[in-house]
């Protein structure tokens, strides 16, 4: 990826310089009939303007944070859901899309810097700036990924709450895999792994329609799988939600704790009330936090260490490293075949020093970048142990900003109504 | 009092992360950037025949394109017969195509002319193989870009054993192989 798109001028040389050097084996005939070469064709390609795919974005959000905050409706979510899953879901097949769009965003800091057009930053950016102010309402109803599996949540059930803990740590480690392949130049994972592309695009690889199908299905009782557990895009957004300034509530004004929401968000998004009472003495909690204090270096150098443990292991996401091994496999007469990248492999100008020499510092970079997406790893779950080991206190029962998805559905379960209803 | 000040540091602080996400991605975006579309560059092609079967579409993206400029409109064309071919005629046993999507049509004595048609092609580069073995060399593959919905990563360049595929501005032009004249390549 790398030399890729650094070489493009050169290469562009290459291809005129290479065609100079061809030779004609027959010579190209002087017509007498009259006949004229037609023309070749070169259709361009049939991009929608990038300011349909902006003001769409925007809308969709404004409409989405208006239905979630004032209107409170989990019908209108819907039907915006509806809108956004065939626009960029279907019409556009699922690209742009700012899950994707991370990738070329951090490629400019991490990897190999290719300049990025004005619409993908600002899809990038635009769901997180609408997370800062009105929580995740991108997850709610604009984003294609999580419609389909919204569309497809039909029976959810509440999986129990270690579970969410310890399944969305997935998320991050998903997040570090993709910068990894980015710092690496092994290329877009994100968009390599993406499990629903192929259903907007109706096709797609056997292995790519066969993961979005089985998340699909698990997605009918587990709701949102890929969302809660996967969606890399999501950790950024939970983050900007954590401190968003306006936030959809279960209730529209004071919680009477009457326990009516506790089973309606499947995503376990509503933390429960505090007990009035704590069960242990502040001294004991403070004593617990210093020692996770304490362990926070050991818990970072052993997950940076066993990144770099793994590096071997992760190094063979890249192709360079296939090929070196695949050729170094065959000099030792390993195999009496050749494989098509091998086949190139002969065929071009590099010897095999070569390769070997470019496929020891693709190791060195992803020694590198391996021990980092452990530090990340160890950061994130030491961060997630603490929080849960910190005893909240709060005597309602209140959102969880980071996980809440603004999907709408416990509005309906809260018997308390609007302050200015009761009022009137 | 106290809350209040800390409310507006809140709100500081979202407005200025606001501010610098959105300067840095007005700083860092480039109006060059700006339609960029991906193309095979038919030097670097191997015809490993991956392009047919990679592209997230179905039929794929790539077809074969003709540079009618460097056909040297043989009638004995080794992208249109099979290397074994009892006769010369549009008989599908004879034809290497295997969806019968070059088209042969006689011009004079003694050229024949070969279009694709391009509702059938399905890139498999069979006989852009056999006319770059003993031809010309004018069938090659390229990315349509009225078919191709540009994905952020080309599910063919990851999986091309040439590296064959990559990026170009779209303002480029198609990478079509062109004629270079005879003096150019002696020199
Ligand atoms: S969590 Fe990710 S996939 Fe799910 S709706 Fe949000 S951005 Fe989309
Ligand atoms: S995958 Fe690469 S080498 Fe194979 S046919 Fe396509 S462009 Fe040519
Ligand atoms: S042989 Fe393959 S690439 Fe050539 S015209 Fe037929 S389908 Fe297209
Ligand atoms: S960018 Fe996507 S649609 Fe276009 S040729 Fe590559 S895989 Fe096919």
């Amino acid at each position: 990826m790398i030399y890729r798109l650094a070489l493009v001028t050169l290469a562009l040389a290459a291809v005129l310089g290479d065609q100079a050097g061809a030779e004609y084996r027959f010579p190209m005939p002087e017509f007498e009939s009259g006949y004229e070469r037609p023309q070749m064709e070169a259709p361009p390609p049939k991009l929608t303007s990038p300011v349909v795919d902006v003001a769409l974005l925007a809308g969709l959000m404004a409409l989405t944070a208006f239905a979630v905050l004032k209107l409170r409706s989990r019908n209108w979510v819907l039907t915006l859901m509806v809108v956004s899953l065939f626009y960029f879901g279907f019409y556009r097949k699922g690209c742009v899309c700012p899950v994707g769009a991370t990738q070329n965003v951090f490629n400019i800091l991490i990897g190999d810097g290719a300049p990025v057009p004005l619409l993908i930053s600002i899809f990038f950016l635009l769901p997180l700036i609408f997370a800062l102010y009105f929580g995740r309402v991108f997850c709610a109803a604009v984003c294609p990924l999580g419609a389909i599996q919204e569309a497809c949540a039909v029976q959810p059930v509440q999986i129990p709450r270690t579970a969410e803990n310890v399944l969305g740590m997935f998320a991050y480690a998903y997040l570090g895999l993709a910068m990894l392949g980015l710092y690496t130049g092994t290329g877009f994972l994100i968009c390599r792994y993406d499990p629903f592309v192929g259903f907007f695009r109706l096709g797609g690889s056997f292995n790519m329609l066969m993961a979005g199908g089985v998340l699909l299905v698990i997605g009918i009782f587990i709701a949102r799988p890929y969302c809660r557990f996967l969606c890399p895009y999501g950790v950024l957004l939970r983050w900007a939600s954590i401190f968003s300034r306006r936030h959809a509530s279960v209730t529209p004004a004071e919680c009477i704790q009457c326990r009516l929401c506790e089973t309606s968000c499947p995503y376990n998004a509503i933390n429960l009330p505090t007990p009035a009472v704590q069960s242990e003495p502040r001294r004991a909690g403070a004593r617990r936090l210093g020692w996770m204090l304490a362990a926070m270096p050991l818990v970072i150098a052993a997950a940076g260490l066993a990144g770099v443990l793994a590096h071997p292991l992760l190094s063979r996401l890249h192709p360079v490293i296939l090929l070196a091994e695949r050729i170094a496999a065959e000099q030792r007469g390993d195999f009496g075949d050749l494989t098509i990248e091998s086949e190139a492999f002969h065929a071009s100008q590099q010897s095999p020093a070569e390769l070997y020499a470019q496929a020891d510092a693709v190791r060195r970079r992803f020694r590198a970048a391996s021990a980092a997406f452990g530090v990340f790893l160890g950061l994130a779950f030491w961060g997630r142990m603490v929080r849960l080991s910190v005893i909240r206190k709060s005597p309602d029962y209140e959102i969880d900003r980071g996980a809440c998805l603004s999907c709408g559905r416990c509005f309906a379960y809260c018997p308390v109504e609007k302050p200015n209803d009761v009022a009137a | 009092m106290d809350s209040r000040d800390k409310i507006d540091r809140r709100e500081f602080i979202r407005a200025a992360a606001v501010l610098a996400a959105g300067g840095g991605a007005w700083m860092a975006a480039r109006p060059d950037a700006e339609g960029m579309v991906w193309q095979i560059d038919p030097a670097k092609c191997i015809q490993c025949g991956r392009c047919a079967t990679n592209c997230v579409l179905n039929p794929s993206a790539v077809k074969c394109v003709h540079t009618y400029e460097i056909c040297g409109y043989c009638d004995l064309c080794s992208g249109y017969l099979q290397p074994g071919a009892k006769a010369r005629d549009t008989g599908a046993e004879n034809e290497l195509c295997p969806v019968g999507a070059l088209k042969r049509k006689f011009i004079e004595e003694p050229f024949y002319e070969y279009t694709v048609d391009e509702e059938r092609c399905f890139g498999c580069a069979k006989c852009v193989k056999g006319c770059g073995q003993f031809g010309n060399g004018s069938l090659h593959l390229q990315i349509k870009r009225d078919l191709c919905v540009n994905c952020n990563e080309c599910s063919i360049a990851r999986n091309c054993p040439s590296d064959a595929i990559r990026r170009v501005p779209a303002r480029r032009g198609y990478l079509f192989k062109q004629w270079v004249s005879g003096e150019e390549s002696e020199g």
